[in-house]
C-alpha cells in the first residue's frame, strides 16, 4: 500500500548520460523551445516526429522509454478527461453514436491530438525533471532569471526558496506516508464514515505533520544562519555552471528539430492526413 | 499461535525507474511470548520488514500469517489481524497529536471501539506497563523528556492489547540510562506474555535478550539462529555495520587460533566460559 507521494511528475534519477551532463540552463531552454514547438502541432500526424524525438531523448538519457511513459501517471486522469471531452463534444460529421454521446470525425481527431499533445508535454517536462537534480535545476533557473535582478526582483532568494522546497517535497511525502502508516497501525480509519468523520480522522495526521514541518523549518533556518547565510548577499558557488560546446549543440538541435517539425506539419502531415482520409 | 512471514520479497516504487528492491525472500517466525531480534546495517530492509508484519505493505511475493490465518494486506480482515500486531515505529514520538498523554494512549483503543469506562482502565494499564506514573497522564506529550516520550509512544501501542509487539529501533536516540530502562521495560512486558520482535543494530542488546535472531544484509536474510549461533556465525563472517561486543569478538579470535571456547551471548556466561577455559590451560 502506498498512502502518499507519487504525485510529482518525474523524480530525479541520478545518472551519467549525455542528457544528465548537460547544463541545466541548456535543458530548461531546450524544454521551452520544444514545448513551444509542441503547441504549434495540432493534427494527429503532427505528433509522429515528437514521439520519435521523445524516444531519442530517452535513449540519450539512458532512462527506459517505458518508465518515461509511466511518469505521466499522476496526470492521467486529466488527460483522459480532456480526451473524453473532446471526443464527445466536438460537433461535425458523425461516425457513430453511443446513446446520447455522438462521436464525430472532428471529435476523434481533436481528442487524439489533444491527448497526445498533453501527454507529450508532460513527458518532456518529466524528462527535464528526471535528468536534472533539484539543486542544479534551481541553479540554472536562477542564472536564467538573473537579468530580472535589475528590476529588483529577488532572484537568488527565490532560487534558494525553490531549492529548499524541491529538496523537502519528497521528504514531506515520505514523512506523511510514515505518519499515515503509524496512525493506521494504531487503528486509525480513514475510509469509513461521512465527510465530517473522515475529515476529523485526518487530525492525527495533520498535527504531527505540522509539528514536524515547523521543527524542520526552524532547524534549517538556524543551520543556515549559523553558517552565515544572509538573504540577498552575493554567494559563491561550489560547482559553477559551465556552458560547453555540447550545450550549444543540444540547444541548436532542439531548435532545428522544432523547425523540422513545423515543416513536417505543413507538408508531410498534411499529405498523411489526406492520404488516410482520417479518421476511420 | 505465531506470527510468521514467509519468503517476503518487496520493492519500493515498483514498476518505475526509481524501483529498488528492499527485501529479497526474508522469513521470520515468532511464537507467543518469544523475542526475535532483527539486526542489520542501515538500509538492509529492517523497517520494511517491520511494516510487513503490521500489514502496512503488500509483499510482491511471500505471505504473512498471524495465528495461522493468512493475512491479505488491504482486505477487510487485515484491520482485525493488524490489531494483534502492535508496531512501534522508529522515533514514534513524531506521531503524537493529542494534548494529553491520556488522549494519546487512548487513541488506539478508542479506534477499536472500546467503551468509555473500559478505556480509562486500558490507558492506565498500558501506562503502568510502559513504566509511566499516573501523574504523567495529564501532561502534554510534547513537553516530556525523550525517554518518557518513547514510553508514551510504546504505551499507546500496547494499549490496543496486541499479542505481538514489533519495535523498530526502540532505543534509537536514547542515552545509555534510557536504553537500559527501556530494555528492562521490554523484558517486563514480554514476561507478561507479549511476543517481541525488535529491530535494532545494537548487537549487544540483541544477543542478550532475544531467543532468536535474524541477520539482514541488503534485503537478504543472511543468517537466522539463536543468539549463540548468530554470535559464532558473525565472529567468523563479519557483516558491515554490525559490531560484536568485544568479549564475543575476543572469543571468536581465540577460537580461530585453536582454543575451544564456546561463544555465548550473555556476558556473565561468557566470562564463566573464559575462566573455565583459562583453568583448563
Ligand atoms: N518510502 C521509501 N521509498 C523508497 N525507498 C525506500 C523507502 N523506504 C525505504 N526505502 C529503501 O529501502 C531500503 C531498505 O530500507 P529500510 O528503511 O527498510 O532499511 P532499514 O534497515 O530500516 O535502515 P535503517 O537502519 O537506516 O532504518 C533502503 O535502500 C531504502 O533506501
Ligand atoms: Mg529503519
Amino acid at each position: 500500500m502506498k498512502f502518499a507521494g507519487g504525485f510529482s511528475i518525474g523524480q530525479f534519477i541520478p545518472g551519467e548520460s549525455f542528457v544528465h551532463s548537460l547544463d541545466p540552463r541548456c535543458k530548461i531552454a531546450a524544454a521551452f523551445v520544444l514545448l513551444g514547438g509542441l503547441f504549434a502541432s495540432s493534427s494527429p500526424p503532427d505528433f509522429i516526429p515528437w514521439i520519435l524525438c521523445l524516444a531519442a531523448c530517452s535513449r540519450a538519457s539512458r532512462i527506459r522509454f517505458s518508465s518515461v511513459l509511466r511518469s505521466g501517471r499522476p496526470v492521467l486522469f486529466l488527460i483522459v478527461f480532456t480526451v473524453a471531452l473532446n471526443l464527445f463534444w466536438t460537433p461535425g460529421r458523425e461516425i457513430f453514436r453511443l446513446g446520447f454521446l455522438r462521436v464525430t470525425q472532428e471529435g476523434l481527431a481533436a481528442a487524439l491530438s489533444m491527448g497526445l499533445r498533453l501527454y507529450l508535454l508532460v513527458m518532456f517536462a518529466a524528462m527535464l525533471m528526471m535528468t536534472t537534480s533539484p539543486m542544479s535545476f534551481s541553479d540554472g533557473l536562477e542564472r536564467l532569471m538573473s537579468p530580472l535582478r535589475r528590476l529588483r526582483f529577488p532572484v537568488s532568494e527565490m532560487a534558494m526558496m525553490m531549492t529548499i522546497a524541491l529538496r523537502f517535497i519528497p521528504t514531506l511525502f515520505e514523512e506523511t506516508d510514515r505518519i499515515l502508516k503509524a496512525q493506521i497501525s494504531r487503528g486509525a480509519d480513514f475510509e469509513s464514515g461521512g465527510i465530517l468523520k473522515r475529515t476529523r480522522a485526518f487530525i492525527p495526521v495533520l498535527v504531527p505533520l505540522f509539528v514536524l514541518v515547523f521543527a524542520r523549518a526552524e532547524n534549517l533556518a538556524t543551520a543556515m544562519e549559523s553558517r552565515c547565510y544572509v538573504p540577498g548577499a552575493p554567494r559563491t558557488r561550489l560547482n559553477p555552471l559551465e556552458w560547453s560546446r555540447r550545450d550549444t549543440a543540444a540547444l541548436v538541435c532542439s531548435a532545428v528539430f522544432v523547425i523540422f517539425s513545423l515543416l513536417w506539419n505543413r507538408h508531410a502531415a498534411a499529405a498523411i492526413s489526406s492520404f488516410v482520409t482520417w479518421p476511420v | 499461535m505465531s506470527l510468521t512471514a514467509e519468503k517476503i520479497t518487496y520493492s519500493y516504487n515498483e514498476g518505475t525507474a526509481a524501483e529498488r528492491p528492499a527485501l529479497r525472500g526474508v522469513s521470520v517466525f515468532v511464537g507467543r511470548g518469544g523475542w526475535v531480534s532483527v539486526v542489520g546495517h542501515t538500509g538492509s530492509g529492517k523497517s520494511t520488514l517491520a511494516q510487513h508484519l503490521n500489514l502496512l505493505l503488500t509483499p510482491k511475493s511471500g505471505k504473512i500469517e498471524i495465528d495461522g490465518k493468512t493475512a491479505v494486506p488491504g482486505s477487510s480482515g487485515a484491520r482485525e489481524l493488524r490489531r494483534k500486531v502492535g508496531l512501534v515505529f522508529q522515533y514514534p514520538e513524531t506521531q503524537f497529536f493529542a494534548e494529553t498523554v491520556r488522549e494519546e494512549i487512548g487513541f488506539a483503543p478508542s479506534n477499536w471501539g472500546l467503551k468509555k469506562d473500559e478505556l480509562e482502565d486500558c490507558v492506565r494499564a498500558a501506562a503502568a506497563a510502559a513504566g509511566l506514573t499516573p501523574e504523567v497522564l495529564e501532561s502534554n506529550p510534547f513537553r516530556l523528556s525523550g525517554g518518557q516520550r518513547r514510553r508514551v509512544a510504546i504505551a499507546s501501542v500496547i494499549a490496543m492489547k496486541p499479542d505481538y509487539l514489533v519495535l523498530d529501533e526502540p532505543t534509537a536516540g536514547l542515552d545509555a540510562a534510557g536504553v537500559r530502562d527501556l530494555t528492562r521495560m521490554l523484558n517486563e512486558i514480554r514476561a507478561g506474555g507479549l511476543a517481541v520482535v525488535q529491530v535494532t543494530h545494537d548487537l549487544k542488546s540483541a544477543l542478550e535478550h532475544s531467543d532468536m535472531m535474524l541477520v539482514l544484509e541488503k534485503g537478504r536474510e543472511i543468517y537466522a539462529g539463536t543468539p549463540e549461533e548468530t554470535a559464532s556465525y558473525l565472529a567468523e563472517h563479519p557483516v558491515k555495520g554490525l559490531v560484536l561486543p568485544p568479549l564475543v569478538r575476543f572469543a571468536g579470535r581465540m577460537r580461530q587460533s585453536g582454543f575451544d571456547i564456546p561463544i555465548i551471548s550473555g556476558i556473565p556466561a561468557m566470562l564463566g566460559a573464559l575462566s573455565e577455559g583459562a583453568r583448563r590451560i
